[in-house]
């Protein structure tokens, strides 16, 4: 059978989520179809199966791209990441998704682009993920059946497998309140400043009383089959004193925990060693003596 | 016609006021305001889309093509081997690729052609053909080529071979103090012009073709299919449309696709056929920069005298002849660089492999061997102790002396003085010290300056342009405006600016009078391809002859007298162009000093140099092995400059093109053909990775054959950037010196790992 082209793809386009629900639930083959810049990539390669897409634009309970309640913060679907670049609140409480949102393709993609077209797309290269894990970010997930919440940490299981069933609408994002005082760190390698695909990635934040370690996060891209919390690396750090021999034996709790491989873009030795050298960078920039 | 006229050189410091006045380009406005009508523009009424079926295997016999199940191939126009009316061969220099193959080479080869009005369901039908091979063993690179394995060309794989030699070279050795080997590697190159590979056909089956495309070389097309139709070359009309970029990509390519867009015509019965490739099959199909491996061997004294040099220059020309000859000649004739070399011997060689044939590319083999020799010589100080700077000034060439091929240098050149201006604008001396320091001290950021000296010759080869014997013409129009006639298009690097100011100049009309003809084989004479920097200087030179003649002609029979105003001109022209067609031509002639002999490879291999020097300063990230551009210099002699802004936009664009080829551009290739084949994977560049570029001209005393003594730059910039990126690398890692291009970070990452390894 020829693989599909353009005459094989309808769109239906929801104005209110209980109409988008439905046509999820009773519908065969619909996609959801938010920024479209992973979507039209895929369309454009040939490598998306004939399909009707749920167009999620026009959704009246989607516009607004933030929300706060008790503190928390709620991203709507179609949050783009120019939204997160623009809104100064946004920028205060939560930098790293500025600085990750700088660093999303160039600024038309981070116009059209949406977070949660990042979280279901599901790449180990996203660079949108890692800061909301960082954040300890929570999926919302509707069906016509209920929602449910998941923590965005346990959400993905496998290469592009995830916690979401076919009928489910990512309808939010919730972070709650970051720690005060923590020192955050984020560094994208990608092969150039713009337009370029995650290489490795690493992010995180660490809060330190007197030299020793608090609490952190270790997230990194590009290194795993999916987003990657790097929870032993971060067990070893917790409640350590930040001195060479801990970064020590987080370097090494880091490399047993990435499995980064050989592909068109890099070098599974590369990612190896870069991931561990991003993870030194970052934990003597938290050190007691560069502060 | 004149043909015993002699080509005088042009001396003067005297030239109009336009010459070197930023004139805007004539068809700026209409690039901008999107007006300007590229290949997928036209309209016609009715028309079919052309695709190719290719070959999934690199090498073997096309045993069947299959036509899969659901689709209506009734009504679609296919095209396979045996529908070529005349003769299945691309001419080029010689017989190159088929159009349609029966036995493949390489992976993409065009086997058959289809087309069909639904462009959706072309692409479907695309899908459903399965094409079966009988497989044959392949061969991927320089190595298993020289091997001799699996010859599949002439008796040794070779496509062709050079050899330079002066002088003895043993004796070099043997006097030398300091000998030094290396190999040089460098990879293939996309040219990534903004428009992809287009064209549109229609084939009369009557007998008239006509090509309308995104082409650099329309004769070059119109020879290709004369004998593909089995017509005479008059009945191919190729009309240039607005070109988005080249860089050389569309030199040859384009004979090919319209032959398969001609094809396709014909089988239709004569409807229009499109053929416009999109990114990925660009990319997959159309020739790159050839990749190439040098092996140098150099005799110095202690004192940095250059002794002797021997070359092995090899490039992988991939699987039919097309260009690499010529590709092969400008880098064997740029490899000795601009020193006083005595003893020399120089071989070149391009090899057959299964890869999709390599071609044209801004710098056309001299990037490859620039590439080796400067960094060679960057190693060469080091061992000796030397600043590489130091080591170039003790040996530039100066008037009076003689390359390797023989040719006696006739400028009063002072590469010195150019290299000290480019040294200084850097703030070379001081930086190249600072740095050293700070690396010490600095574990995490490595900061490195260094340099390259090169030239670029101008125009065809040897006796390329006297067998080319390109025509241009000049004539009047009936409102009184003078129209440019060539075969030379602009596709971004400024031809049509640059023939406006020199034919205004001549003619002392305002440049708003003067008109360029879009090159169309039915109304232009044939000035050549639009390649080896050779606009300028040669065509340039007869734009202003025939310019020139059409003035005299018009004082004369227009009863002007000298000192007339552009007002009179205008006027007189309108009334001589009413009466009949008022219109001069100017042939080539070549200078009377030059000579080549192609047997031995001596003499005057080009009758003008652009001179350079590049200083690159650069950063490497340890902690990411990224290498980056922090600043860039480069001094430019080219004699004059016809518009400054332009000329300056080129050497700025190429350097952005070379920081690629050094840093960042990989094509990635399996059994031989690109697999990284889209704009995601395939890294360019963009300007947040360029840095600032400063860029400056200066002039030795004018004297060379060029229009107002101009001459050519569009490659210059191509040559220099990726040894002087590569040689500043090697500074900021201490003097680890990375041999192969790109210096991608995963490169330099194992690099620095195994020492720190050793170290360990
Ligand atoms: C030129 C270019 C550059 C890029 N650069 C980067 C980069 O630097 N970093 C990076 O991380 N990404 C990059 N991307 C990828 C892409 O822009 C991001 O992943 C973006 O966040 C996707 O969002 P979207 O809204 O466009 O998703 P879409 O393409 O609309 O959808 C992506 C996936 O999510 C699903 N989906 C979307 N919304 C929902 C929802 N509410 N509920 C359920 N499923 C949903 C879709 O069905 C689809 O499977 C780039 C893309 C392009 C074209």
């Amino acid at each position: 059978m020829p693989e599909a082209s353009l005459l094989d793809f309808s769109v239906f386009n929801p104005r209110r989520l209980d109409e988008a629900l439905s046509l999820l639930a009773e519908e065969e083959n619909v996609v959801p179809l938010a920024g479209g810049t992973d979507l039209m990539v895929t369309l454009e390669t040939g490598n998306l199966s004939p399909c009707r897409f749920l167009n999620l634009m026009g959704i009246a309970e989607f516009q607004e791209p933030f929300s706060w309640c008790d503190g928390k913060l709620r991203m709507s679907p179609l949050c783009s990441y120019r939204d997160t670049r623009i809104d100064k609140d946004v920028a205060t409480r939560y930098p790293l998704l500025v600085r990750a949102a700088r660093e999303v393709g160039v600024l038309a993609i981070q116009s059209r682009g949406t977070w949660a077209g990042n979280i279901v797309n599901a790449s180990p290269a996203a660079d949108g993920v890692p800061v909301l894990m960082v954040y300890d970010a929570e999926v919302e997930l509707r069906s016509t059946s209920g929602t449910r919440t998941v923590p965005l940490c346990d959400f993905y299981r496998g290469y592009k497998e995830m916690d979401r069933a076919s009928d489910e609408l990512v309808t939010g994002i919730i972070l709650p309140p970051p720690p005060e005082d923590r020192i955050e760190y984020f560094r994208k390698v990608a092969p150039r400043r713009l337009q370029a695909i995650t290489k490795v990635l690493l992010t995180g934040y660490l809060l330190r009383s007197d030299d020793r370690i608090e609490d952190c996060r270790i997230v990194l891209g590009s290194v795993a089959p999916f987003t990657l919390r790097a929870r032993e690396t971060e067990s070893i750090l917790r409640g350590s004193v930040l001195d060479s021999e801990t970064i020590k034996a987080a370097r090494a709790a880091l490399q047993g925990e990435i499995s980064p491989i050989d592909d068109i873009r890099s070098t599974a030795m590369y990612r190896r060693n870069v991931a561990e050298r991003l993870l030194d960078e970052f934990l003597l920039s938290a050190s007691p003596e560069s502060h | 016609m004149n043909t015993k006229e002699t080509l005088e050189p042009v001396e003067s410091e005297e030239a109009p006021p336009i010459i070197g006045e930023n004139l805007p380009r004539p068809e700026g406005i209409r690039k901008v305001c999107g007006t300007a009508l590229y290949a997928d523009d036209l309209k016609f009424d009715s028309c079919l889309f052309g695709r190719t079926v290719r070959s999934p295997a690199p090498r073997g016999r096309v045993r069947h093509i299959a036509f899969g199940e659901g689709i209506p191939w009734d009504e679609f126009v296919i095209v396979l081997p045996d529908d070529i009316p005349g003769e299945n061969a691309v001419t080029l220099i010689e017989k190159s690729q088929p159009f349609l193959a029966t036995s493949v080479r390489h992976i993409g080869e065009p086997v058959a052609l289809i087309a069909h009005h639904d462009r959706a369901l072309l692409n479907k039908a695309l899908k459903a053909i399965t094409v079966e091979i009988d497989e044959e063993p392949a061969i991927f690179s320089i190595e298993e080529a020289l091997e001799g394995k699996e010859i599949q060309y002439g008796r040794d794989n070779i496509f062709k071979e050079y050899r330079i030699t002066r002088g003895k070279l043993e004796e070099a050795f043997s006097e030398a103090d300091h000998v030094l080997e290396g190999v040089y590697e460098t990879g293939a190159q996309e040219q990534l012009y903004i428009e992809p590979q287009g064209v549109i056909a229609r084939a009369d089956p009557k007998g008239e073709v006509t090509i309308w495309g995104s082409i650099q070389c329309p004769f070059y097309v119109q020879k290709a299919l004369a004998p593909l139709f089995a017509l005479s070359p008059e009945k191919v009309r190729v009309i240039q449309t607005e070109t988005g970029g080249g860089f050389g990509g569309k030199e040859e390519y384009p004979n090919l696709l319209s032959g398969h867009a001609a094809l396709l015509s014909y089988r239709a019965g004569g409807a229009v056929v499109r053929m416009i490739y999109d990114r990925r099959e660009d990319l997959f199909v159309t020739p790159k920069r050839h990749p190439s491996r040098t092996r140098i061997k150099s005799a110095f004294r202690k004192d940095g005298t250059f002794l002797g040099l021997e070359v092995d220059f090899v490039l992988d020309g991939g699987a039919y002849p097309t260009l690499s000859s010529t590709v092969l000649s400008r880098g064997i004739l740029h490899s000795f660089g601009p020193y006083r070399i005595p003893h020399a011997d120089l071989r070149a060689r391009v090899v057959f492999t299964n890869s999709t044939p390599y071609g044209a590319f801004r710098g056309f083999g001299a990037p490859q061997s620039i590439f080796a020799l400067e960094l060679h010589l960057d190693r060469v100080a080091h061992e000796l102790g030397l600043d590489p700077a130091e080591l170039r000034r003790r040996n530039f060439v100066k008037k009076g002396d003689t390359f390797p091929t023989g040719q006696v240098i006739k400028e009063e050149i002072d590469l010195a003085l150019l290299m000290d201006t480019a040294l200084k604008k850097a703030d070379y001396a001081r930086k190249r010290k600072a740095y050293e320091e700070e690396n010490r001290k600095n574990p995490r950021v490595k900061r490195g300056i260094s340099l390259s000296v090169f030239f670029h010759g101008s125009g065809f080869t040897g006796s390329g342009e006297v067998m080319l014997g390109s025509k241009a013409a000049v004539r009047l129009l009936k409102d009184g405006s003078v129209e440019v006639l060539s075969a030379n298009v602009e596709f971004g690097q400024g031809t049509n600016a640059m023939f406006t100011q020199i034919t205004a100049a001549i003619l002392g009309i305002p440049p708003e009078w003067v008109r360029i003809h879009q090159p169309d084989t039915a109304v232009v004479p044939n000035s050549g391809p639009t390649v080896a920097s050779r606009t300028t200087m040669i065509v340039g030179r007869l734009v202003e002859r025939a310019a020139r003649r059409l003035r005299e002609r018009v004082l004369e029979e227009g009863g002007l007298s000298q000192g007339y105003t552009g007002e009179e001109f205008r006027e007189t022209a309108k009334r001589l162009a009413a009466r009949e067609e008022f219109r001069e031509e100017a042939q080539y002639v070549p200078p009377p000093d030059v000579h080549w002999d192609e047997q031995r490879y001596q003499g005057e291999a080009y009758s003008g140099y652009s001179w350079s020097c590049d200083v690159a300063d650069v950063e490497v990230d340890m902690t990411t092995f990224q290498a980056e551009v922090k600043h860039f210099v480069s001094v430019v002699e080219c004699g004059t400059v016809v518009n400054p802004i332009i000329a300056a936009g080129q050497i700025e664009g190429g350097i952005a093109q070379s920081i690629g080829y050094a840093l960042y551009e990989d094509v990635h290739t399996e059994r031989g053909v690109m697999v990284n084949n889209q704009y995601t994977n395939y890294i360019i560049p963009t300007t947040a990775d360029i840095p600032s570029i400063e860029v400056s001209f200066i002039r030795f005393p004018l004297c060379n054959y060029g229009p107002f003594a101009a001459k050519g730059i569009g490659e210059l910039p191509a040559d220099g950037p990726a040894p002087a990126v590569a040689a500043a690398v090697a500074h900021a890692l201490g003097y680890r010196y990375i041999n192969k291009i790109p210096l991608l970070p995963e490169r330099i990452a194992a690099v620095v790992l195994e020492e720190e390894e050793t170290a360990a």
